[in-house]
């Protein structure tokens, strides 16, 4: 029997739904299959409590492609992105910092900590654009293999190497100070105001098991850059309706393009032919053949869950343990009866119209790192919220808001087990508001609902492996053509007709698409279908 | 969100037009009326009072004060006696601009520095290693800026200050209304003009001081569209707009040194060193790359161009700040970075940065300019700057 399909992709997850759509533009037949009974993995929306619609997992959107939206068209499919106005910091002590898109407004604040620091922080953004406008261009290719001699690979591998040297030597300091340092020390460089520097420097841990002292961490500040030079300029936002709008405006142009979707249809294993990918086993027991398989999962999730590990070689099992996906944070969605108001800032103004981090010292962050390091969730940990029902009126009742707090460090590896978070869950959420709670008076009162995820359930729901937020940390060593292996670097997989396409491949996690895109563009280079 | 000025309660009240902008952090009025033609001639022939405060200011003092900002500064200010005031620019160790502003010794080792941009930060990382002390006094001092031809007159008549002996780019303290304040003989529109520095609290009582005493001298409020066409005709350039701060510069092309925007007659290179000293020696030796210069506009061209359209020519109301590409021979040779037409001049002006050699007096040059939508070159030339100069303004 013919296959009905030319390529399966597993995972309805916003990179494989962005692989499906690029695949079905270009004319291929695709079958989208999704776990769970909503599409979008950790970039979904959902009603958990009635009336208040829940971005469950991911939050925020930052570095989504213009390319893909220009591509796919997702306006016209119905995403809308609203802008984050100011980045507000609450102190212990009673003071507090907001950044606002003001920079006049911004200078302001930041003079009352520190005049010189207010003076300094646009040269450092300048700079830092800068930079990242060298480092930018390898998030929309596909990484070169070194070893190979295709010249195109080559060709693009020292069109990179050359834009480096044209940085030329202050420039080439900097950047080996950012690709070896910690992001604290590299902050200590330009800043000295504690609050500015805690708050700045936990871009360069987000996702990681790294504390900001850890080196390495100062490479990651440029991706916090990277969005405002990419023509997405302020593409920091809200997803209107929850960050699952994304998803759902991919699916419905993947749709539109052709391709077929199905939810509540897990995947158990691969259908093997000859050593070769054939199609896909449900988990009811059909079977579903194609020419070719797409996975949208995680790469341990997809060789040692899809294939298993006894039909893998030694080096691919070996480089696949040592991928570290060690996840490190947790999330709690609350329904709020009212706004929250914090004591040092009092009232709702346009202060949380944006992001509110709990991230007072670069001391507090380390202190949290130190908990987690050794088998404990962060007794204060660092916290990144959002109350986007301020701004977007559908997600929450009138008067009433839904809160997104994110939260690091929860290590997926307790030292009582992982197994055993479910126990601790509720009693982990509950230090988490004790602390929140400490910066906003009354703040128990208002909570209407909690939903509380840990590492744990993040694996569990939503086949995050190790609860890890970007299916592998986006540290140094395991980005570019090191993601998620040498040998697995270019969306190939070491089973033929196996392909990768989510965020443990190139250019790596966040609601960004990059992967899914450039994954369907080397199928379809590599004609394999 | 920009704050309030201490004028602000004054100013507010006078600004009918409702047209406002930012001004490093501050409200600041563009005009008080939805023309600016009153307040043009009220600078240029009776007196334009301005609030100037948004500058940025930094009172240094201590022993060495004055050896520490010839260190900073291309000027040797370890020689500015007390009551004088100059201007001059800095620059990073590489001799690239990072501001300019004026600086004034106001009493024995008590200087002040004003910026455009905040430069605390850029001061106290030279200031190691002297003895002294720099606040940053921007919220604390409110300025005004009286200018025009009658400025003497009027503010003579509010102060205890002998301004017949006040003489051109020199400071004196005394009291005006009861306040004590501080004047120099500055502005930034190239005529006679004071500039008069008081404690925040007494900003209402000097403001309405000022005005009272100009009453009947025909004394404007102004704002800033009209202050950016008279600093054009004084041949001022603007921080920002005509050269940039080196230090957020993307490109080592958008930074400029203290020669390329014509500051070659602040620079004093022969002296114990300074930032930037061994790089603008070097550049002197080499030669000057490009100049910030006055640009005429031929109006028997513009005429032309318009005419060639079937139009009568038009000149701006306003000054522009949009970049031109300006040519020679067809060949682009810099960029016009700011103009006006002056209404008391009957020329079309502009700030231009052209390349060495097409930068002498007299070069005949084009820039871009569009009639209908269409890009034509008119014939500009290459002339001396201040393009105004009343005698008035030293005397
Ligand atoms: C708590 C949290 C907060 C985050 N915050 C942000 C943020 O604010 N901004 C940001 O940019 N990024 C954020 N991220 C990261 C971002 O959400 C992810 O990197 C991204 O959504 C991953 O997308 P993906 O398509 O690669 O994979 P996934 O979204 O993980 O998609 C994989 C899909 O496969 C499905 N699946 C699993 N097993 C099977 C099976 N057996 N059969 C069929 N389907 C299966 C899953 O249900 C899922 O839909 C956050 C992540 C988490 C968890």
């Amino acid at each position: 029997m013919a296959e009905r399909y030319d390529a399966i992709v597993i995972g309805g997850g916003h990179n494989g739904l962005t692989c499906a759509a690029y695949l079905a533009k270009a004319g291929r037949k695709v079958l989208v299959l999704e776990k769970r009974h909503v599409l979008g993995g950790a970039a979904v929306s959902e009603e958990i409590y009635p009336g208040f619609t829940y971005s469950v997992c991911s939050y925020v959107v930052s570095l989504l492609r213009p390319q893909i939206i220009r591509d796919l068209d997702l306006p016209r499919h119905g995403l809308e992105i609203l802008p984050l106005e100011a980045s507000f910091l609450p102190l212990p002590d009673g003071r507090s910092l907001t950044r606002w898109s003001d920079w006049e407004r911004t200078r302001r604040e930041l003079e009352t900590f520190s005049p010189r620091d207010a003076e300094i922080y646009p040269e450092f953004g300048k700079l830092m654009i800068h930079m990242a406008r060298f480092v930018k261009p390898i998030l929309d290719m596909s990484p070169p293999d070194p070893g190979s001699v295709d010249p195109r690979d080559l060709k693009e591998l020292l069109k990179l190497g050359r834009s480096f040297q044209d940085l030329g030597p202050e420039l080439q300091a900097l950047k080996y100070k950012m690709l070896t340092m910690s992001a604290a020390d590299f902050l200590d460089e330009w800043f000295e105001s504690d609050a500015l520097k805690g708050v700045m420097s936990v871009s360069g841990i987000i996702g990681t098991f790294l504390g900001v002292r850890s080196p390495g961490t100062a490479y990651v500040l440029l991706h916090h850059y990277m969005g405002e030079i990419d023509g997405a300029f302020r593409s920091w936002g809200l997803s209107k309706g929850g960050t699952g709008g994304v998803s759902m405006a991919i699916a419905r142009a993947a749709e539109a393009f052709g391709a077929e979707i199905r939810t509540e249809a897990g995947v158990s294993e691969l259908l093997m032919k000859n050593g070769e990918a054939r199609g896909v086993v449900l988990e009811n027991g059909d079977e579903i053949e194609s020419k070719l398989v797409v996975s949208g999962c995680d790469p341990r999730r997809t060789l040692f869950g899809f294939v298993g590990e006894k039909h893998l070689d030694e080096e691919t099992v070996r480089s696949l343990r040592n991928y570290k996906m060690r996840g490190s944070s947790g999330k709690i969605n609350l329904a709020l009866d009212k706004a929250p108001d914090f004591s040092c800032r009092p009232g709702v103004g346009r202060h949380l119209y944006g992001d509110i981090a709990i991230a007072p010292s670069v001391a507090y962050l380390e202190r949290a790192y130190d908990d987690a390091k050794y088998g404990k969730p962060s007794k204060e940990p660092y916290m990144n919220i959002v109350v986007p029902s301020l701004t977007d009126p559908t997600v929450a009742p009138p008067g009433k808001h839904v809160m997104s707090i994110f939260i690091q460090y929860a290590p997926y590896h307790i030292t009582e087990g992982p197994e055993n978070w479910p126990a601790k869950r509720e009693e982990w959420a509950d230090g988490v508001i004790d602390v929140l709670a400490g910066y906003i008076p009354g703040f128990k009162s208002t909570i209407l609902h909690r939903q509380a995820l840990t590492p744990w359930d993040l694996e569990q729901e939503f086949g995050l492996t190790e609860g890890n937020i970007f299916h592998g940390e986006l540290s140094l060593e395991q980005l570019f053509f090191l993601r998620p292996s040498p040998q697995m670097a270019r969306f190939r997989t070491p089973i033929r007709k196996l392909w990768m396409c989510a965020s443990g491949s190139h250019p790596g996690g966040g609601v960004m698409g990059a992967p899914g895109m450039l994954a369907a563009r080397e199928i379809l280079k590599a004609k394999a279908i | 969100m920009p704050v309030p000025s201490p004028f602000h309660e004054r100013t507010a009240k006078l600004c009918t037009s409702y047209l406002w902008k930012e001004w490093s952090g501050y409200h600041a009025v563009r005009s008080y009326d939805t023309v600016i033609d009153r307040e043009y001639f009220a600078f240029r022939h009776a007196a334009g009072l301005i609030d100037v405060t948004p500058l940025f200011k930094f009172d240094v003092t201590g022993r060495d004060a004055g050896r520490f900002l010839a260190r900073v500064m291309v000027r040797n200010i370890a020689k500015l006696r007390v009551g004088r005031v100059t201007y001059c620019c800095w620059t990073d160790d590489a001799g690239k601009v990072i501001d300019d502003g004026t600086v004034t010794c106001w009493a024995e080792n008590h200087f002040r520095v004003t910026s455009n941009g905040p430069s605390l930060r850029w001061l106290e990382t030279i200031a190691r290693g002297f003895d002294v002390t720099i606040r940053d006094t921007t919220a604390e001092i409110a300025v005004l800026a009286l200018q025009g031809p009658e400025a003497r007159t009027i503010l003579q008549k509010a102060t205890d200050i002998d301004l017949a002996k006040l003489r051109f780019f020199r400071a004196a303290n005394g009291r005006l209304d009861k306040c004590e304040v501080g004047i120099t003989r500055t502005g930034y529109t190239g005529d006679l003009g004071y500039e008069i520095w008081t404690p925040n609290e007494n900003a209402l009582a000097v403001y309405d001081a000022i005005l009272d005493a100009g009453r009947q001298h025909m004394i404007e409020p102004c704002g800033l569209d009209t202050l950016d066409v008279v600093r054009i005709e004084a041949g001022f350039m603007l921080h920002g707009i005509d050269y940039f701060n080196a230090k957020t510069c993307l490109i080592e092309d958008q930074k400029s040194t203290p020669y390329e925007i014509a500051l070659d007659w602040a620079v004093q290179l022969d002296r114990e060193p300074f930032i930037g000293q061994a790089a603008i020696r070097a550049e002197k030796a080499r030669g000057v790359k490009r100049t910030l210069v006055g640009l005429e506009i031929s109006w028997a061209d513009l005429e032309r161009l318009f005419d060639e359209e079937g139009l009568p020519p038009s000149v701006p109301t306003h000054a522009w700040r949009d970049p031109r590409p300006v040519f020679r021979d067809g060949t682009q040779v810099g960029q016009a970075t700011s103009g006006v037409w002056s209404p008391i001049l009957k020329k079309y002006l502009a700030l231009a940065t052209v390349n060495a050699p097409h930068d002498t007096e007299g070069t005949a040059l084009q820039m871009e300019l569009t009639v209908e939508f269409e890009r034509k070159k008119v014939k500009a030339q290459v002339v001396p700057k201040p393009f105004f100069d009343p005698e008035r303004k030293r005397a």
